[in-house]
């Protein structure tokens, strides 16, 4: 194993005390991206978000504000993977009775450069040495389970722990059979990714792992800047009051999205909603008939927060790119790219 | 440079190194930036320094178990990481910090508790601090080709003092904003932590000055700190004459009507974008301006080496056997072999060491084993293409095609690809080696053509691109375009015989170097001194005439494969 495993064990450095994240709400135009995110969060079934685009587009302040955004879950007390149920704990954990108890919903980072142990978990070397006990030390996977798991520059990311991803992103469980350890667990999480396209491509397999899509660039005209820059400075200098001015509009956020959440089972679709999908992607020849089906929750789940109990074509318009986009067959010779691809042709297959 | 330049950017680091995020200096190590960075000891900086090299593990960042220490002491012993405490961190050799370690010090630095101070050596264009790094650093100074002035004009110390006591009292005028976030705009720079440092670095300027309002002149010096060095080259920006009004309104007392904010405190800043332009402009020698717009698009070259195999990988590939080592960052114990090692040695060391008769098993530093593996390394395809004569355009069309058929496959095949043409009298690198699909489309938009034949420079050029993927650790393959012959030599005479001679030269050099290659035949008739080329580089000969893209793909990835 090694040793980079063990991090986990570190105590908390000095500088723990991080100041709240920039609330959610407050992040100046990217609707794009707070959509995707915001329908992730009302149905993790969707598959996660891909956020690709230039620098400082406020990706990763994205992310970690929705990290502060999302309502608590219930989880057995102490659980390594946050399991919902007693009799969900995976048997390695030895807890045997705890109480529920509320917690925010994870947000795990995944650091570029993580080993492969620290990401499925390895053998628990500091009881492997002191006690000579064979024990698991849970990874991020299991620490991501119910959450959300996070990847900064995912375009930079090695081969053999996208890999990893792939499989556990697929069967949601993750199986470690290493070390002479034979564990599994629960690992169901939304993936979320961020990177800059200059610096390289995402592998195919892994893009398509991706359920929604989207592409930010820096806002060109100077009010929507200006705006950003203001936002941004009042946070810096006076985070308090910054905060308690936009905890509201989070907080109702959060509540729509709660909503959005109980609704979600009672959105009906017609089966017209069902051939629009079908006609849509054929027309863009989407491989797979995975973006059908992200295709259709996504338009549910846009439903739900809107308050809408119909699937209606207009939220299937409002998520086409992000749901296609990236699963089309790239044409290398097509300088308008897959968004206006998608765009022109929803225009003429949902008028 | 001006010695009040240089103190008002030491005096602005030392104020609040983690607010603006800190300074890149790129300079050669020479006695200059060796003065610069002792002085930096006598500043009364908020924060320690700490040196990291870009070879730096996460073990060392991050800290972590101490192996060898813990198995001595029977009990984990942990070791702390050069980021759990906050500090103004000195990147040496910032040219070669590999993206990983870039992205992970990004982060850090946007969690407001470091700053950072990238000691950028780089010498040639394509080289210098990532992208990801140099956009969240405020402060850019260029001591290449400056003279160090006698004394070194260092800020004061009380100075700086009292203006971090009064930073959080500076206020900023509305207009401040909208004037820094026009003068970025007319710079074209298109991202958003330009306008937020350069303010960053106003208010500490302000609070130098004593003041607690923001006013023009703080403005106009904290954007030739923040922004000259993003300024993009003078032959785009200067597309409006300079003395253009300004598209809107001036600011100021007429500018506020419309926004509901409170008037600035100071209704008669005389402050126009146009100003800040000037200021950023003026702050730079012009040739900076095109080396450094060059280089940045080069560096986000350097990004796309991705995952590609540095160095022999332990982590992946074919498993090698194992071998005696000690644990360093990233690396794999191998349990079965640390064990059988440490198997034989039981008894004897239950006796010798009574003090460790607790421990179910007695494992020294020397037992430790670790996995090794073989990992293949990426492929890099470096297209030498002619640019020259009348066939230039077709030609080079034709190659763009390849490249970009040859990127859409490349994730699966691994491969990299770089461009260079040669005409007139020199070549050039159009596209260092990439796998970005965006980015190839972006560099290769308009490509020039004509014009005579440099034939060696292009082969010289070619090796020396292949030398430098090889030191990354990727295996490049040279595919040479022309349909003729060199009539330019090395030094940009028209000399044939000697072009001739020089390109039959490095033609062995490539050969010896061990690099494949492919020589590509576009002319009507196929020419003999290229098949003799070919020979002499070691290369395989096609004829190709009238290729088109698809061909051409097809031809390089059967004999990439072979």
């Amino acid at each position: 194993m090694s040793v980079s495993a063990v991090p986990l064990l570190r105590p908390l450095p000095d500088v723990a005390r991080r100041r709240a994240p920039f609330p959610f709400s407050a992040i100046v135009g990217q609707e794009d991206m707070k959509l995707a995110l915001v329908l992730t969060a009302v149905d993790p079934g969707i598959g996660g978000v891909l956020v690709f685009g230039d620098r400082g587009t406020g990706k990763s302040t994205a992310v970690r504000a929705l990290a502060a955004l999302l309502p608590e879950i219930e989880a057995v007390e102490g659980c390594p993977v946050n399991s919902a149920r007693l009799d969900q704990c995976p048997e390695w954990s030895g807890i045997t009775s705890a109480p529920l108890i509320r917690k925010p919903t994870p947000v795990v980072d995944l650091p570029l450069g993580v080993s492969e142990d620290r990401v499925i978990g390895a053998l628990d070397i500091e009881r492997a040495i002191g006690r000579g006990e064979k024990a698991f030390e849970p990874g991020l996977l299991a620490r991501a389970n119910r959450g959300y798991l996070y990847i900064d520059e995912v375009n930079l990311l090695e081969d053999h722990i996208v890999d990893l991803l792939l499989d556990v992103a697929q069967s949601g469980e993750n199986v470690v059979e290493r070390d002479g350890l034979s564990i599994r667990h629960a690992a169901r999480f939304v993936l979320v990714g961020s990177g800059n396209p200059e610096e390289g491509d995402l592998r195919p397999q892994l893009l398509d792992r991706f359920g929604l899509s989207v592409e930010v660039t820096s806002p060109r005209d100077i009010d929507t800047r200006v705006q950003v820059i203001q936002r941004r400075d009042a946070y810096d200098t006076a985070p308090d009051a910054f905060l308690a001015d936009w905890q509201p509009k989070d907080a109702a956020l959060r509540e729509t999205i709660l909503a959005a959440r109980a609704a979600l089972p009672n959105v009906t679709t017609p089966g017209t909603a069902l051939h629009d999908c079908a006609a849509l992607c054929i027309a863009l020849g989407s491989d797979g008939l995975r973006g059908e089906l992200t295709l259709l929750r996504a338009a549910r789940a846009l439903a739900a927060t809107e308050g809408a109990t119909v699937l209606h074509r207009s939220h299937l318009r409002r998520v086409a790119g992000m749901a296609l986009g990236h699963r089309l067959r790239r044409d290398p010779l097509d300088e308008a790219g897959s968004g206006a691809r998608v765009a022109r042709t929803v225009a003429e297959i949902l008028p | 440079m001006e010695e009040g330049f240089l103190r008002s950017a030491l005096a602005v680091l030392a104020v609040d190194p983690v607010a603006v995020g800190g300074l890149w200096l790129r300079a050669r190590a020479g006695p200059y930036r060796q003065r610069l960075l002792e002085s930096l000891t006598l500043l009364p900086l908020p924060l320690p320094l700490q040196r990291l090299s870009p070879q730096i593990g996460d073990e060392a960042l991050y800290g972590g178990l101490d192996a060898v220490g813990s198995l001595q002491a029977g009990r984990p012993v942990l070791r702390r990481g050069m980021l759990d405490r906050p500090s103004l961190l000195v990147l040496t050799m910032a040219e070669r910090c590999p993206p990983a370690l870039a992205a992970r010090l990004a982060q850090t630095l946007d969690q407001h508790h470091h700053g950072l101070l990238a000691l950028d050596e780089a010498a040639e264009a394509g080289e210098g601090l990532p992208a990801t790094l140099s956009d969240r650093l405020g402060l850019f100074l260029d001591l290449d080709g400056e003279r160090a002035p006698d004394v070194l004009p260092l800020p004061d110390p009380q100075t700086v003092l009292a203006a971090r006591a009064l930073l959080p009292s500076v206020r900023l005028p509305h207009d401040g904003v909208i004037e820094v976030v026009r003068a970025c705009a007319e710079l074209a720079i298109l991202s958003p932590r330009a306008p937020i440092l350069t303010l960053a670095v106003a208010r500490a300027l302000a609070a130098l000055d004593g003041r607690s309002a923001v006013e023009t002149a703080d403005l106009r010096q904290a954007a030739a700190l923040a922004l000259s060095h993003r300024a993009a080259p003078m032959a785009e920006a200067a597309e409006d004459p300079p003395d253009a009004p300004p598209p809107e309104m001036p600011p100021g007392d007429q500018g506020s009507d419309d926004r509901p904010a409170d008037p600035p405190p100071e209704t008669d800043l005389p402050l126009a974008a146009d100003m800040l332009v000037e200021a950023a402009r003026t702050a730079l020698p012009d040739s900076l301006l095109r080396d450094l717009a060059e280089g940045r698009a080069s560096r986000a070259a350097k990004g796309s080496s991705g995952s590609g195999a540095e160095r022999a990988g332990n982590r992946r590939g074919r498993p090698l056997p194992s071998r005696k080592g000690r644990p360093r960052d990233g690396s794999r114990i191998d349990l079965i072999a640390t064990l059988r090692a440490a198997a034989p040695w039981q008894a004897m060391r239950r006796r010798d060491a009574p003090h460790r008769a607790g421990q179910v098993l007695l494992v020294d530093t020397g037992d430790l084993h670790i996995r090794r593996a073989k990992v293949m390394s990426d492929r890099v395809l470096i297209f030498a293409v002619d640019a020259s004569g009348s066939a230039a355009i077709a030609r080079l069309a034709e190659a763009k095609g390849a490249v970009e058929l040859l990127l859409a496959r490349a994730y699966s095949r691994r491969d990299h690809v770089a461009l260079l043409t040669f005409r007139g009298r020199k070549a050039d690198l159009l596209l260092p080696p990439t796998r970005s699909l965006v980015q190839t489309k972006n560099r290769l938009r308009g490509v020039p053509g004509g014009g005579a034949t440099p034939l060696a420079d292009g082969l010289r050029l070619a090796l020396d691109t292949a030398g430098l993927a090889r030191a990354r650790g990727m295996t490049p393959t040279i595919a040479l375009l022309t349909d003729g012959k060199g009539n330019i030599a090395l030094d940009g005479t028209p000399d044939r015989a000697l072009c001739e001679a020089e390109a039959n030269q490095l033609a062995a050099t490539i050969r010896r170097a061990g690099l494949s290659a492919l020589v590509i035949d576009l002319g009507l008739r196929p020419q003999p001194r290229l098949a003799d080329l070919a020979a002499r580089m070691g290369a395989r000969y096609v004829v190709l005439p009238r290729a088109d893209a698809g061909r051409l793909a097809q031809v390089l990835g059967a004999s990439l494969e072979a």
